[in-house]
């Protein structure tokens, strides 16, 4: 991500207060600031959402489509990710300069789906060897202000069923005919980065500039770690990674719950809810 | 911890939020404002074919015959004599340069300035020749637009409620503790690295997200309104105003006594 300049002395303020954990904005170290969530705001597309947290804006869109399964792996569908880090987010992302930081945080994806517990993959299987679906999740960076990973989450997806007969492949017409994916073990990516002695969530631009390292945890609902990753340039030593994998745990299921429980709100609300999506 | 999601809510436009009867006159580059050729052109405009058209985007203001755009969105344009905060990036190499300058300002350190001239391509050239003027210490900084920061006979303000806080013409807003020393000022080159007390810590942390929130609703920021907007945060823990809604309110209260005071 961009970063800013900082003087020696704005560092040690900001380093002073997270020892005291009061934070610039008056957060403590395990808040976050406050996010908005909408689903279904792109309508061609299987599930999309939209998620906005303090500068940062993030659109994230699901297509399914038929595809041959993987050779090592028959009996399952797979997700392909990609992300694209638009020129809107900041100058440096102009022509291929996004490409870079893209690749990154879409391997980091990869990595963290890749286990069985994450997505059921074998309810994306249609006929084993022949056919299966294919999420592809693009990931669009509008506005970037710290690291977007911690930001991305699977919208639900609606799949579309089908009907089958012999070798053909008949797709139902009826858009209201499609099974749910379930989303239930979707692991959500924590941020920590660590500034002095302790670890701080959700770290704006001048708080990244004083971390030497984040780590970056992807934790699931029941508070099961599927993806570990260090990024940055200072070291970290054990000990503060058990604790800062501790803080996941228990932040990963706090915002678990939280997301579950405003989908559910959106949700309830029916297909009259009013749809905000860019121009509100 | 705190973790707080919530669903988008449509904003609604300014003018109706305030009940006010006036709409004003938007307009974009390349609008055009009038076809009558009595008025006199002002900033933000230029005649093209027997037209008024805008050059800049913001409101129209009309003073008798004389039509000008104000712009919502400036860049900065120094006048001789503003106070500005600025972040070095840059230096120039030369050798002495090297050997004096080195010890006392590195790229990246926080200045206070006057301006002290203003070339014919925009560029301004700085002077921090008093003592009050320097590198700047401990303390946080806010960017805002450069159009919200009121013009005043001084920028440098001690608030009653325990810091101090330097507005910046270039829309850089500097917080700072309170020197606790009367002739120790914001300036000088040494900067003060001792920890500050946690309660200095809350009032500016405070202040900034007061600050944060004038902005937001798009108020003119100097002094007074900083103040009222503090007073009206009070209530409210410091990290709850960010929350849009307590944003709307805090800054509702101040705009009443604000109101209220020049009335």
């Amino acid at each position: 991500m961009a970063s800013v300049a900082l003087s020696e002395a704005e560092k040690v303020y900001i380093m002073h207060g997270v020892q005291e954990d009061l934070r610039v904005d008056g957060r403590g170290c395990e808040d976050y600031r406050c996010v908005e969530v909408e689903t279904d705001v792109v309508s061609n597309t299987s599930g999309s959402a939209r998620v906005k947290l303090g500068h940062t804006d993030i659109l994230v869109g699901v297509k399914a489509e038929m595809g041959t399964p993987k050779l090592e792996k028959p009996n399952e569908g797979y997700l392909e990710f990609f992300v694209d880090c638009s020129a809107n987010a900041t100058p440096d992302f102009e022509g291929r300069g996004g490409d870079d930081l893209g690749t990154e945080i879409a391997n980091t994806l990869y990595r963290i789906f890749n286990n069985k517990s994450s997505v059921d993959l074998k309810t994306l299987c249609i006929s084993p060897r022949e056919h299966c679906w294919v999420l592809y999740v693009d990931v669009l960076v509008i506005n970037g202000n710290f690291n977007c990973a911690s930001v991305s989450r699977i919208p639900r997806v609606r799949v579309l069923e089908d009907e089958e007969g012999s070798k053909d492949i008949e797709l139902s017409d009826d858009p209201y005919d499609c099974i749910r994916l379930s989303v239930e073990n979707v692991p959500c990516i924590v941020t920590l980065c660590k500034i002095g002695y302790r670890h701080v969530v959700d770290a704006t631009l001048q708080e990244e500039a004083c971390s030497l390292a984040s780590l970056l945890v992807s934790v699931t609902s029941k508070g099961v770690v599927t993806c570990l990753r260090k990024v940055g340039k200072g070291s970290l030593d054990p000990e503060s990674i058990f604790e800062m994998m501790e803080t996941s745990k228990r932040v990963g299921k706090v915002l678990h719950a939280s997301l579950q429980s405003v989908l559910h709100k959106e949700e309830s609300l029916g297909p009259k809810r009013q749809k905000v999506g860019f121009l509100g | 911890m705190a973790m707080e999601m919530r669903l988008p809510v449509a904003r609604k436009p300014l003018s109706e939020r305030l009940g006010r009867d006036t709409k004003k006159h938007l307009v974009v580059p390349g609008d055009t404002i009038t076809t009558d050729t009595a008025f006199m052109r002002g900033h933000g405009t230029y005649m093209g074919e027997e037209k008024l058209i805008a050059s800049v985007a913001g409101s129209v203001e009309r003073v008798n015959k004389l039509i000008c755009v104000k712009a919502l969105k400036t860049r900065y344009i120094g006048e001789v004599g503003d106070i500005v905060v600025g972040r070095i990036t840059e230096r120039r190499r030369s050798a002495e340069d090297e050997l004096a300058m080195r010890g006392f300002l590195q790229e990246g350190d926080l200045i206070s300035a006057e301006v002290q001239a203003v070339f014919s391509d925009g560029a301004v050239s700085l002077h921090t020749r008093s003592l009050k003027y320097g590198k700047l210490g401990q303390g946080v900084l806010v960017q805002v637009s450069p159009s919200l920061v009121k013009r005043q006979k001084t920028h440098f303000h001690d608030l009653p409620c325990g810091a101090s806080v330097i507005l910046g013409n270039n829309g850089f807003i500097w917080i700072y503790p309170t020197p606790e020393h009367k002739e120790e000022e914001a300036g000088g080159f040494v900067a003060n690295l001792e920890p500050v007390s946690l309660a200095d810590r809350e009032v500016i942390s405070r202040l900034r997200n007061c600050i944060v929130s004038l902005v937001t609703q798009r108020m003119m920021l100097y002094d007074t309104s900083i103040l009222y907007c503090y007073e009206a945060s009070l209530p409210h823990q410091i990290k709850d105003i960010l929350k849009p809604e307590i944003m709307e309110e805090i800054v509702m209260e101040t705009r009443q006594r604000l109101l209220e005071q020049e009335g």
